[in-house]
């Protein structure tokens, strides 16, 4: 820890409401040059909240900053990246159909005369990413050709072209590959060796550990405590954040045996977009975990099963019946259920009520009265563990974990017996991931048949019955319960099997 | 010297997959559609490429073109101008009325033009900024406003302008309109506004996505300010284009050509998202190029007016649907460039960003949460 003894930001007493609703409560931070300070806490804890107002993206209800010894107050985004505060947010703020250089100096375009130097522009942007030591991006490509890993890098690079002293980093991990993850880390280091100061917020505790010097803990929008990282174990800090104790059944695979049930999806030989020869079955009852890195096709496989980008050849049979689903209709008609990835754009229509998001489905199908399906709503929201109250609530202002559960209920409203869960804690905070968890289990002990689609190893270890691995649009093999995540990675990265089973589905 | 362009310089002209995508692709149309229009009119016995009707065909495209320029930097920056056609209405009568047939007068009427011009721009800007108003309802009303003021202070023919004035709407320079220069000159100034300098950087930031230009540190509220300020001279400058055209003003000169849904057809048939943030200024006014070849070869054969619209409509309807037939089918981009490394030819300037295709997680979305 190289922590000078003037703080360079210290933040007094941050009060902030939205809507009459106080989502920070006189929280206080400082943050020196040359550290890492983390910022943890469950969902709805204030953690973005408190950097958006440190961003001047948000202005304070009450408190202030206080930057090198002087109170400054910003009225927008612009003041506090003047003043040397950059933040780089959970979700990415670059524009799809401009280009890389476009994006990284966009709001500072070098100019020359009355023109923008377009050279002098893309040669900044170029020494900016070599800064980085990332593999080269061209800065010409548009961003929307990129890879998730490539954007990242792209708005880090953006992030510090405005030679900031204070760099905010909002989750920036959340969909990195392990690989990716490293240099990340690798980056950050260098960073504050030059004295910059990071306040870095991460749902992975593992994180934490790995980069931060100090961690701070919110909750409920108040600060609970600021410790040294070395005084502090995981398990403290996972109580700090969620006020009680919490069983970790995380990467503890699941006791019960594997259920010998009836078959009740398979798909045979499925071929489509980034897709090859997939063979696969769930049984009733079964958990079937999908593993793999972006873009091996695990997210496309649950798209094409849903009908929403469908197989352009193979076969979908459900309960033994060859079934033809060429569309999402098709697919909810045979009772599948699909939590998709992106709850905000895929998962919920953000302005309407909560409980009318739940009845999205039910109401599309028209299968059965619907009031029925909304007397069921209190029972449903008892059972994802609502608060009934969120239910009239517009659905863009619960919180994201409060979020995935209402996705959960418009599935649980239609009865479904096969449920596709892409990703379905991401962005979630560890008190809510772990209820998620118990009700994937809960469905498959009713007799569903379940396929859990994870970037995260320990939770595709902690759920799952088989672990069906993808690489490059096939399945590279399959796993017993109780696999490592050594073995994961080793069929993900495109190894062969090694001697840890290979599946139905392995294609050389 | 190289007597040729070399392979190398021509693909980099025509490179599909310029990241700033390219309007080339709707000026082949044009040539395509002059071709089959002189082809037609050959056909039948006229003759299509006469000086005087390619003379005819650029006036024709000077008013529409003129307002379709600012109506293109509005809908760039995510925004949208609907009073254009009584702005139109409302410069030709403040031109008409200010010079008053009084040669002396004409740099007053102009000044006189420009300014109502850039101020309705300005309250369309700040009921959109300030007053929240979507842009749709914004400009909708002041062009309701702009019809009231009009009807109840006109009800024909006002003023005149001075036979010098006049030079603008039928005088010909080696064989080019004039009003064909005042249209360069524009389309020029704005080119160089929209691709060359911070401004326009800005305004296609803004039109992509206002929350993450805001994040950036660009001010949205500034950009469609001026965005609308300009849309509102680019009118004016028409209306006083078509007050030498008529020699005065008449109020219905606006609605009656139809400026503001003509411009918006022209925007999105040039290959503009109408959402904002995609597309080439020069794009919407190949589109304006091609409808007044259109009209030009429904003159020659003297065809019903309501078959002429209707066939309009036809083509737009026509074109945005292709554009969005092929966006549909522009694959998973985040995927390709992952599978292919490298950006491959197929995919230029198509209006929207095929909603499904898009990585949407990582799709900037900050709106969300805003409070």
């Amino acid at each position: 820890m190289t922590a000078s003894a003037a703080p360079v930001l210290s933040m007094h007493q941050i009060t902030k409401r939205f809507f009459g609703t106080t989502v920070l409560r006189d929280v206080s931070l400082t943050c020196h040059s040359g550290e890492v300070h983390a910022i943890v806490g469950a969902n709805g804890a204030g953690k973005s909240t408190l950097m958006k107002v440190l961003g001047g993206v948000y202005p304070p209800d009450g408190g202030e900053l206080v930057l090198d010894g002087r109170p400054v107050r910003f009225r927008d985004p612009h003041q506090a990246l003047a003043h040397g505060i950059s933040l780089i947010h959970q979700e990415l703020t670059l524009l799809p159909e401009r280009s890389v250089a476009d994006n990284i100096l966009l709001g500072r375009e070098p100019r020359r005369r009355w023109s923008v130097d377009r050279r002098a522009m893309h040669e900044q942007a170029r020494r900016l990413l070599a800064d980085l030591d990332a593999e080269p991006i061209p800065t010409r490509r548009l961003v929307r050709r990129l890879t998730v890993a490539q954007r990242q890098t792209v708005e880090i690079a953006k992030a510090l072209s405005y030679r900031p002293r204070i760099l905010v980093m909002d989750e920036p991990t959340a969909a990195l590959t392990p690989g990716e993850v490293a240099v990340l880390f690798r980056r950050v280091r260098q960073l504050v060796a030059r004295g910059l100061a990071v306040l870095y917020i991460s749902h992975r505790l593992g994180e934490v550990f790995e980069l931060a010097d100090r961690v701070t803990v919110l909750r409920d929008g108040r600060r609970v405590d600021t410790r040294d990282v070395g005084g502090v174990t995981p398990t403290g800090l996972v109580q700090m954040m969620v006020g009680r104790e919490l069983a970790d059944r995380e990467s503890t695979p699941p006791v019960d045996h594997r259920p010998a049930g009836p078959v009740r999806l398979a798909v045979r030989d499925g071929r489509g977009r980034n897709l090859r020869g997939i063979d696969l079955e769930v049984r009733e009852g079964e958990i079937v975990g999908v593993g793999g890195l972006d873009g091996s096709g695990r997210s496309d496989l649950a798209r094409a099963v849903f009908g929403v980008v469908p197989f352009d050849s193979g076969t979908v049979e459900v309960d033994g019946v060859r079934r033809r689903i060429r569309s999402p209709r098709a697919a909810i008609r045979a009772r599948i259920g699909f939590v998709t990835a992106d709850r905000k754009t895929e998962g919920l229509v953000l302005p309407i009520p909560a409980a009318d998001n739940a009845l999205l489905v039910v109401r599309a199908l028209g299968r059965r009265p619907t009031r029925a399906a909304a007397r069921a709503m209190d029972r449903l929201a008892g059972r994802v563990g609502l608060a009934r109250t969120l239910l009239r609530r517009e659905s863009r202002l619960l919180s994201g974990g409060s979020q995935q559960k209402v996705v959960l209920m418009k599935w649980l409203a239609t009865d479904a017996r096969i449920y596709l869960f892409d990703e379905p804690t991401r962005g979630v905070d560890v008190g809510a991931k772990a209820g998620i968890h118990e009700l994937i289990r809960e469905l498959a002990a009713a007799g569903a048949a379940i396929l859990v689609i994870s970037s995260e190893f320990p939770e595709l270890i902690g759920l799952s019955h088989r672990i069906v691995v993808m690489h490059a649009g096939a399945v590279a093999g399959e796993l017993p319960a109780g696999a490592g995540e050594a073995d994961i990675m080793l069929l993900a990265t495109g190894q062969s099997a090694t001697g840890a089973g290979t599946g139905p589905g392995g294609r050389p | 010297m190289r007597a040729l362009p070399t392979p190398a310089v021509l693909t980099r002209i025509l490179r599909p997959d310029r990241p700033e995508g390219s309007s080339l692709p709707i000026w082949l149309t044009f040539a395509a559609v002059f071709a089959v229009a002189w082809l037609v009119v050959g056909l039948a016995g006229g003759s299509f490429v006469t000086l005087a009707n390619l003379q005819n065909i650029a006036q024709r495209s000077v008013a529409l073109g003129l307002v379709t320029v600012g109506q293109t930097m509005a809908v760039l920056a995510g925004s949208l101008d609907l009073s254009v056609a009584y702005v139109v209405s409302v410069a030709a009568m403040v031109a008409s009325v200010t010079m008053a047939g009084d040669p002396g007068r004409i740099p007053l009427g102009v000044g006189a033009v420009l300014a109502a011009g850039a101020l309705v721009g300005l309250v369309n800007g700040l009921v959109i900024t300030w007053l929240r108003v979507n842009a749709f309802i914004a400009t909708l009303g002041v062009a309701i406003i702009l019809r009231g003021g009009l009807n109840a202070t006109f009800d024909n023919f006002a003023g005149a302008v001075p036979d010098q004035f006049q030079v603008l709407g039928y005088d010909v320079l080696a064989g080019i309109p004039v009003s064909l220069f005042l249209l360069g000159g524009v389309v020029a100034g704005a080119w160089y506004l929209m691709h060359r300098t911070r401004f326009g950087y800005h305004v296609y930031a803004v039109g992509g996505d206002a929350e993450a230009a805001r994040l950036s540190g660009v001010r949205p509220h500034r950009v469609l300010l001026a965005v609308h300020v300009l849309s509102g001279l680019c009118a004016a400058t028409s209306g006083l284009f078509l007050a030498s055209r008529l020699g005065a003003g008449a109020p219905w000169v606006g609605p009656d050509g139809g400026y503001d849904l003509e411009s918006i057809a022209a925007v999105v048939l040039g290959g503009t998202a109408l959402a904002g943030g995609k597309g080439r200024l020069l794009g919407p006014l190949a589109a304006v190029a091609i409808l007044a070849v259109v009209d030009s070869v429904f003159n020659f054969f003297q065809a019903d007016p309501f078959l002429r619209t209707l066939v309009r409509g036809v083509v737009i309807v026509g074109a945005v649907a292709l554009y969005s037939y092929r966006s549909e089918r522009d694959p998973h981009p985040g995927e390709r460039a992952f599978r292919l490394a490298g950006p491959r030819s197929g995919s230029r300037d198509v209006p929207r960003s095929g909603s499904g295709d898009v990585p949407r997680s990582e799709s900037p979305d900050a709106h969300g949460e805003r409070g």
